[in-house]
């Protein structure tokens, strides 16, 4: 009965979107972007005091509206839970979705997504108290951990500790909220949950220096942002601007600098800017300076990443494996040829 | 002559009461001691109450106001409550991401709200009801801008079909069923045909315009209120419709009302909700813009519609049935005698259901934050993302629970007061 739901629902998805022209000429049409993002992730989308969005999504959505009309204000953003974020883009009310979240095969195919790429690279991880004298995940048997309930990071704890053949015992939480009243009142020994989330609470904490993100990472949640399936040349949009800032930063070219690169030799950095002869933009129908302005808009992918998860946010974030594969990361974009 | 040793001449004066008796401690004998089992019962009260207190007044009382951030809180004194999150952030709780440079217009809708009320809620300003006519349109005017013409010309549109409906009966028809459609007939031509060209001409003639503001920025306690207020006021009527309905003679009327009243109360609000958010979408062409807002609202208002008809009923069962039969042997027409003999007997038996009705759907407007609308309990979430105030719960769940409770103890008491007023069998 839900299959033949859900048929029925894609059915008709899919026959509304046959009605579509093009996701490119509608957002051009409709002169901005729809962008889905979170609600509230520290450090990938808020709002600022001033009611300004602010954040790691916010700012790729703010380059690829750059890209496509030459303004990086040209987008409004949606915000979304996460209870409604896939059927939000499913039936429209957003072109794309940059709402971290995590690539997965069933995502992937069954929820009809095509997904751009991956523009962090996200895990589990636990943190604890120095006091515990804890430095490393395989000391935790058992612990009492605090868990949220319903998430995959519930199954990916109990794997992991199943694995290494280790005993704990969960303390059930609704959310990150209460799993870390639940901690700090030593409701439990740790606490786990992704770990861009542990280090952007661990700094607000009473006494961050008196806690430890634990170095291991149990999981992989590579999170990037999506289309809907059934438009190829707006996905190729969004994951070729997604790897355009990659380069960008591969290369040295930054929001401060990028207008000094006219005489460069690197011939891929003339394509990448549009100051060469050719203009090969022109075959997914945006301007010939289009990364150009998307990267003006808010920087490289290092710029982005610092200003929003990293020393510049407050969040201090290593870059970690979300380095550029030529600084020992695995970040890497295929040539922009 | 028998020999009586005393007689007493004169009454004793009546000697004070025990002390145990009268004044405070009489007081506390009679109400708080009364027997051991409540004196347990008020010695734990007021172990849990001196502890809550201890804990809480000193955090209250202390907390900071001008910091930049939790970590400064942190950093100044953690054991107090860190109310800088409020100054910075309280504008954002009363009117969501609504442009700066135009908070006066939530605020003037509001203002007008509580004026528009008051001929509603107390009889003696009963001359001023064209004011809360008049308000609805305002109200969307001022909160989503735009031309003021497109929505006067609701108004105009309107008034014109009940004057056309008027002038027939009056003068040239006995029929009121004819003399409606011929009404609904003429209102419809005129929106399809004469509305659009007669806006387009006044908007040249006098251009009236505030700037538009999209319902994405409608957030804080001004989507409450939008939401919550306009299901309270046009769930009313329509409950009233549906008891109606439901107590009817003709079993079609009786059929879908019955079915509409089980189907709504037997499916969760945040369903509702997740249809309004998720589901029309998939049944509407692509492209049309059924805003998120009025979705919502539609939805919220059936929601409570049918609780306030049970609700209703409830009260019209409590009415003898020789009310009924009374009205009807005067001669009265069923909606007269329903306007004259029933309805005010049945609401004011249901006041109470009315208002608790009332306050719980304003408090559910709460669950549109799962459909990421930024209520304030959706922006709570949204303000904590921001890494200068990650990490504060308390400070900003108690300053949005503050404002609900004014709201909602603000109804409880004015039904009190009804309900004294209309107090006629004493």
């Amino acid at each position: 009965m839900k299959k033949l739901f859900l048929g029925v629902l894609t059915a008709l998805a899919l026959a509304a979107g046959g009605t579509f022209a093009g996701t490119l000429d509608d957002v051009k049409a409709r002169g901005n972007l729809l962008c889905g993002v979170s609600t509230g992730a520290p450090g990938f989308a808020t709002v600022d005091d001033s009611g300004k969005d602010v954040g790691f999504d916010v700012d790729y959505c703010r380059a690829l509206a750059a890209a496509i009309f030459g303004d990086p204000m040209a987008v409004k953003f949606v915000g979304l839970t996460s209870a409604v974020r896939f059927t939000a883009l499913a039936a429209g009310e957003v072109d794309i979705l940059a709402r971290n979240t995590t690539w997965t095969y069933s995502r992937d195919t069954d929820l009809k997504q095509t997904f751009l790429g991956v523009n962090y690279y996200d895990g589990q991880g636990f943190m604890v108290k120095k006091e515990l004298g804890v430095k490393s995940t395989t000391e935790l048997d058992g612990a009492t951990v605090c868990i949220q309930v319903g998430t995959t990071t519930e199954l990916n704890l109990a794997d992991y500790f199943k694995e290494n053949g280790m005993s704990y015992e969960p303390v059930p939480t609704a959310d990150n909220a209460e799993s870390q009243q639940q901690y700090l009142a030593g409701a439990c020994d740790t606490y786990t949950t992704d770990a861009s989330a542990l280090h952007g609470t661990r700094v607000n904490l009473e006494n961050p220096d008196d806690h430890l993100v634990l170095p291991e990472i149990i999981s992989k949640e590579p999170l990037g942002p999506l289309v809907r399936h059934g438009d190829d040349n707006w996905a190729d949009i969004g994951r070729w601007v997604l790897n355009a800032l990659v380069i960008a930063e591969e290369k040295g070219i930054t929001k401060a600098n990028i207008d000094s690169w006219k005489d460069t030799k690197d011939a891929e950095i003339h394509r990448l800017l549009g100051t060469g002869d050719d203009d090969i933009l022109a075959m997914v129908g945006l301007p010939k300076n289009a990364m150009y302005n998307a990267i003006k808009a808010g920087g490289n992918y290092g710029e982005i990443f610092e200003n929003n998860l990293g020393a510049t946010s407050g969040i201090n974030i290593e870059r970690g494996v979300n380095a550029s594969w030529t600084k020992g990361g695995i970040l890497y974009s295929p040539p922009f040829r | 002559m028998t020999n009586i040793a005393f007689v007493r001449k004169k009454e004793i004066p009546p000697s004070a009461p025990p002390i145990t008796e009268v004044g405070l401690i009489g007081w506390l004998r009679q109400n708080l001691f009364s027997s051991w089992l409540n004196s347990i019962l008020t010695v734990l009260s007021v172990y849990f109450i001196v502890i809550i207190l201890w804990d809480f007044i000193p955090w209250a009382y202390g907390g900071h106001w001008n910091t930049k951030s939790l970590r400064e809180c942190l950093d100044l004194d953690p054991d107090v409550a860190c109310f800088s999150v409020l100054t910075a952030r309280w504008k954002q709780l009363l009117f969501g991401l609504y442009p700066a440079e135009e908070y006066w217009r939530p605020t003037l809708t509001f203002i007008f709200l509580l004026l528009a009320i008051v001929p509603i809620l107390f009889p003696k300003f009963f001359r001023f009801f064209w004011f809360s006519i008049i308000y609805p349109g305002l109200a969307v005017w001022l909160l989503w801008g735009g031309s003021f013409w497109s929505i006067s010309i609701v108004y105009i549109g309107l008034t014109l079909g009940a004057l056309f409906f008027l002038t027939l009966i009056r003068r040239y028809l006995k029929n009121y069923m004819i003399a409606a459609i011929l009404a609904f007939l003429f209102t419809a031509v005129f929106f399809l045909f004469i509305s659009n060209p007669v806006v387009g001409l006044l908007n040249v003639i006098l251009p009236i315009t505030l700037p538009f503001v999209e319902s994405l920025k409608m957030g804080g306690f001004t989507l409450s209120l939008i939401v919550g207020v306009t299901g309270i006021v046009a769930s009313f009527p329509i409950g009233i419709l549906l008891a109606l309905g439901r107590q009817s003679n003709l079993p079609v009327i009786k059929m879908i009302c019955v079915g509409f009243i089980e189907f709504i109360r037997g499916v969760p609000l945040i369903t509702l909700l997740f249809v309004a958010s998720v589901l029309l979408n998939y049944f509407l062409p692509p492209g049309t813009n059924f805003d998120i807002v009025l979705r919502v609202v539609i939805m919220v208002t059936l929601f409570s519609a049918a609780y306030m008809a049970e609700v209703i009923r409830g009260g019209l069962a409590g009415l003898p049935l020789g009310q009924h039969e009374a009205s009807a042997s005067l001669g009265l027409t069923y909606w007269q005698s329903q306007r004259l003999i029933i309805m005010p007997q049945a609401l004011k038996i249901s006041i109470p259901g009315i208002v608790n009705t009332f306050i719980g759907l304003f408090k559910d407007t709460t669950l549109v934050s799962i459909i990421s609308l930024r209520d304030p309990v959706g922006l709570a979430s949204t303000i904590r993302a921001d890494q200068k105030w990650n990490g504060i719960y308390w400070e900003l769940y108690v300053a949005i629970g503050l404002m609900f409770f004014i709201f909602c103890w603000g109804m409880s008491q004015y039904s009190q007061y009804l309900e004294r007023k209309l107090k006629t069998d004493k």
